[in-house]
């Protein structure tokens, strides 16, 4: 009895549930926010048993589907999930429920914003799950139309500069991506006879010439650059994630940025490993450049939304550090990072929307005294600081310290540079909730209610998860660590880099040619294999 | 004396019936002057003699699958898949092109209802031919019977100036181009000896050109003739005053039909006859893919009427489809050909919506546009489809088209075209959205009285809200079924097109 495709239910929930909110009419908004939750949360559960599926201790794709969808064109629709993608899948269905709680503000044009919603969590998850190019290359770009409308209709005042900023930005990266997916699969053609934009075959292929694959690499970076997003291609990010909807800026800052550090790691590195080592330098520089960018430009803001903002960009420079040092500790670090910002931001963003609700204004200056009145919004608000400061016993800690131990290893002084950033957040986050929290209330914080018991639905879960994985991150390194270690095998063996103490992790070379680790993996069997 | 050549009634069926149908139409109208049934009779024959050139068709492709592509009327017309293919477009365009008319046409007062369906008829019949015509000279035939009643239509709403103003430049410009064409007939004629497309590609496959300059010539002169009916910069220039001038289902069947058929003569001339020679031609072919998708849309980026921008941006997607034939293979013609079935299906109902929204003066002004999300939702969603697909978002025609194009250049390594293509895909997406953004967060200011205040020409008031008639709604639910199923499930039309073969 062929298995339950799992992953093609996690994206194919969303769509039909937007299909059905669709066919309810406008007037009855109840029955499109509960059809939302309901899709929302079959999802997560569905996201659940992926979870309690997914073996640990081997780094190939589990849970794998291929059918073939255009024969023309060579595109399949493969699905699959490895150490990688499980938690980024998990996350985004996890945030998505909880953003639609979050949106109960929201009283106008209810079902198109659910619509949209729905879509958006469909898109994203079929960016997380296909390993066909193509496929990926759908989803990715089909992310950006929800996105746009949720921005252009439900965000704040520069909405439209914001929505066309974010759109463009991201587009024109897309327009080199897709360039170099179809050069890549004819160049693939004309060399091996078959069309196909499986990464598993492309990447098991010799791969062309140097000189084109660095242009390819290229193209593809251009594309996960923009999205990460890497400095100086960051501008799109504080004003996207300043205008758009609280809930969008969850999934903005949550997700959706981390669908390019996502891609760095499963395209360019699996695609083009002698032009990522030979890249690592440039892109070092420019993401330790961005981390204390993002610091010093984050302490600079009046607007508390763009402190959160410029801080992901500090953020997701650590990723971006800890993927490039290309060795496994660095890259299951990062990976860690990308599951625990969408924790760490997440609840900082509902909890600045829940401040915005309450005084109407994102400026810092307005609030002050927060504390006195409202105890609980300050605990939420402090809990949530100190996870994204990177306090340890809370998730922000492990991923960021793995990232800079990793890079120590074989970047050392890119390492130490990138090693201010984390003073720098502490001073830009604690002096803005000191702002926030302490002094004498005004008369307008003076009013403030408390939060209410669906806020503290909203925000609880993402604080208790990340304090969970601060604690306890190792269920969550055991499976990323076999993909890690495979995917830095797998450079390693391309290319003449050396990754150290490769030999100390437990491996599973899964296409590698000859293989090198010294612990032989549980479980196992060809890529092909899957569950 | 030279016997009538054997006439193969299949091959002309298409042609033959809706000749029957202008005349039966014409005979019609002078025999019953006043009678008010007219009109609905003309149209129901038209439609019926498209339904029946339609099936002819469909019988012209079991014959081709069945027995193989074949030449007809003394090789002056081919029927092959490439031929069905675009004649089945051309015909489904003029069909909703029928459909949209009826209500702008009693909206608008436009005298002369039956003469117009004549007209477009007419000029169905000169798209037919030219899809599949065989012979240079067919092809100028062909060209000439389409563009006429082209003339005429996009100057039938005589009372407004626009109208008359596009179809007068549309005329002296068509008819100029027309010569350029012909002049480079002769001159290809007098290279290789002859007119029927076989027959130049076998000379000059087995004739190595000394001094090919006058036979480039001529293909350079053709490619002007032909660049010109399928509005490439820079032989653009009419395109916008005509698309803005003409009626609006004119526009619609112009940016479908037409296109359709000169993209056809287009590709089928320079495919067959000089294939020999598409070292030369291809870098002309670059050269007026690159200047249009560049000028195009960085000038719909300019533009404040939405009409206007759209006619600017049916140039652009002229850019897209060059691509296709750019790459001079198997895959770049059946990418050239989905595009084009696509883009037909994108224009008829974006036209479409915009004849349901037109208001006297045509004029549409990006601010007109405000609102539009509230008072007319469903409208506004379908415009909101189209527009979004013509922009080449993923899950719409649109995207599968564009990617078709591109996969073409990347097979044929065109590399430079590939880059251009996407970078130009990116501009067209802003002057899509803008429309969107307006229709759906235009501030509300501009809500209580759009066009009529932007146009300045002071329009009643009270104007009705425009009601969409049965026929209009069907064709704008034709076209966001087939935009999304064609993006959603491209296989069986890209199969068609892959199997719409040249004749040799």
């Amino acid at each position: 009895m062929p298995e339950f495709p799992v992953l093609s239910a996690i994206v194919a929930v969303p769509f039909l549930g937007a299909v059905a909110v669709l066919c309810v009419p406008a007037r009855r908004a109840e029955v499109v926010r509960s059809l939302g939750y309901l899709t929302t949360v079959t999802t997560l559960g569905l996201a659940g048993w992926m979870l309690w599926d997914f073996r640990a201790g081997t780094g190939t794709f589990q849970m794998v589907e291929a059918h073939p969808l255009v024969r023309s064109l060579g595109v399949s629709w493969i699905v699959g999930v490895d150490g990688f993608s499980v938690f980024l899948v998990a996350v985004t269905a996890l945030l998505f429920p909880l953003g639609l709680l979050a949106s109960e503000g929201i009283t106008e044009r209810v079902k198109a914003y659910t619509f949209w919603f729905l879509l958006l969590e469909g898109t994203i998850l079929g960016v997380f799950c296909s390993l066909d190019l193509l496929v990926f290359f759908v989803f990715w770009e089909l992310m950006l139309v929800p996105m746009w409308f949720l921005i252009a209709g439900w965000g704040s005042a520069a909405r439209r500069y914001a929505a066309m900023k974010f759109f463009l930005y991201t587009a024109a990266g897309s327009a080199f991506l897709l360039a170099a997916i179809l050069t890549l699969g004819f160049l693939h053609r004309a060399d091996v006879g078959v069309l196909t934009f499986d990464v598993r075959a492309l990447a098991a292929w010799d791969g062309p010439a140097p000189s084109t694959a660095r242009w390819l690499f290229a193209a593809f970076m251009v594309a996960f650059a923009i999205k990460v997003p890497i400095w100086p291609l960051h501008t799109w990010l504080p004003d996207t994630h300043t205008e758009a909807p609280t809930a969008g800026s969850v999934i903005l800052a949550g997700v959706i940025i981390k669908m390019g550090a996502y891609g760095i790691l499963r395209f360019c590195f699996e695609l083009f490993p002698q032009a990522s080592v030979d890249a690592a330098p440039i892109v070092l520089t420019l993401a330790v450049i961005g981390i204390l960018y993002g610091s010093v430009v984050a302490a600079m803001q009046r607007d508390a939304k763009r402190v959160i903002a410029y801080s992901s960009v500090a953020h997701m420079g650590f990723v971006v550090l800890g993927l490039f040092s290309l060795t496994v500790i660095g890259v299951g670090g990062a990976t860690f990072t990308m599951l625990s910002h969408p924790l760490t931001t997440g609840s900082l963003f509902l909890v600045i929307g829940m401040l915005y609700e309450r005084r109407h204004s994102r400026r810092i200056e307005d609030f002050g005294g927060v504390g006195k009145v409202a105890p609980r919004l300050t605990a939420a608000l402090l809990v949530a600081t100190f996870a994204g400061i990177g306090l340890p016993g809370l998730s922000g800690f492990v991923g960021e310290f793995l990232s800079l131990l990793g890079a120590f290893l074989t970047q050392r002084w890119w390492a130490v540079a990138a090693t201010f950033g984390v003073v720098g957040a502490a001073v830009y986050m604690l002096w803005m909730v000191r702002r926030i929290v302490s002094g004498v209330p005004g008369e307008a914080v003076a009013a403030f209610r408390d939060l209410s018991g669906r806020e503290i639905a909203t925000v609880v879960p993402l604080l208790a998860l990340s304090l969970f994985l601060g604690v306890h991150p190792r269920p969550v390194l055991d499976r990323i660590g076999p993909s890690a270690a495979r995917t830095v095998a797998r450079i390693d063996d391309r290319t003449g880099h050396r990754s150290p103490h490769l030999d100390r992790v437990p491996v599973e070379v899964g296409t590698a040619r000859h293989d090198r680790a010294a612990t032989p993996a549980t479980g196992g069997g060809p890529v092909e294999g899957g569950r | 004396m030279r016997a009538v050549p054997p006439i193969d009634w299949l091959a002309v069926a298409p042609v033959a019936v809706l000749g029957f149908v202008v005349v039966a139409v014409v005979m019609l109208r002078s025999l019953v002057r006043r009678a008010g049934w007219v009109t609905d009779a003309a149209t129901l024959l038209a439609l019926a003699g498209i339904a029946a050139a339609t099936a002819a068709c469909v019988l012209q492709w079991r014959e081709v699958r069945d027995r193989g592509a074949y030449q007809a009327v003394a090789g002056a017309v081919a029927v092959d898949g490439f031929s069905v293919f675009v004649s089945i477009v051309v015909l489904g365009a003029a069909a909703a092109t029928l459909l949209l008319s009826r209500r702008y046409v009693s909206v608008h007062r436009l005298p002369y209802a039956v003469e117009y369906l004549v007209l477009v008829c007419c000029s169905v019949i000169g798209m037919l031919v030219m899809a599949g015509a065989n012979d240079l000279l067919v092809v100028f035939v062909a060209l000439e019977v389409l563009s006429i009643p082209l003339y005429l239509l996009t100057a039938f709403d005589r009372r407004r100036r626009g109208s008359l103003e596009g179809g007068m430049k549309y005329f002296v410009l068509g008819s100029f181009a027309s010569a350029v064409f012909l002049y480079g007939v002769a001159l290809a004629y007098g290279a290789t000896g002859s007119t029927a497309l076989p027959a130049v590609a076998g000379f000059l496959a087995r004739t190595t050109l000394v001094d090919a300059g006058t036979l480039l010539a001529g293909v350079m002169l053709m490619l002007v003739g032909l660049g010109f009916k399928v509005a490439a910069v820079p032989f653009h220039t009419w395109a916008p005053d005509a698309y803005q001038g003409a009626p609006t289902p004119v526009t619609a069947f112009m940016a479908s039909a037409t296109k359709a058929a000169a993209l056809a003569a287009l590709a089928r001339v320079l495919l067959t006859a000089f294939d020999a020679h598409r070292a030369d031609w291809r870098p002309a072919i670059w050269g007026l893919a690159v200047a249009t998708l560049v000028f195009a849309n960085l000038a719909a980026l300019a533009q404040r009427d939405v009409k206007r921008m759209l006619a600017y941006s049916s140039v652009a997607h002229g850019g897209f489809i060059l691509i296709g034939i750019e790459a001079a293979s198997s895959r770049g013609r059946a990418a050239a050909l989905f595009y084009v079935a696509v883009y037909a299906v994108m224009a008829v109902g974006t036209f479409g919506v915009l004849a349901v929204l037109a208001r006297r003066g045509e004029r549409f002004d990006l601010t007109a546009f405000a609102g539009l999300g509230r008072r007319r939702p469903v409208l506004a969603g379908v415009l909101t489809l189209l527009l979004l697909a013509q922009a080449g978002v993923p899950s719409t025609s649109g995207f599968v088209a564009k990617l078709g194009v591109f996969a073409a250049a990347a097979q044929a390594r065109s590399y430079a075209l590939l880059v251009i293509g996407v970078l130009a895909a990116v501009v067209g997406v802003v002057y899509y959205l803008r429309v969107i953004l307006t229709m759906y967060t235009g501030s509300v200011t501009d809500d209580t009285e759009p066009a009529d205040g932007a146009a300045g020409e002071g329009g009643a008031p009270s104007e009705p809200r425009p009601r969409v008639d049965a026929a209009t709604g069907f064709v704008l639910a034709a076209t966001v079924a087939a935009t999304l199923w064609f993006g959603l499930a491209p296989g069986g039309l890209l199969d068609l097109a892959e199997r719409a073969k040249l004749l040799f």
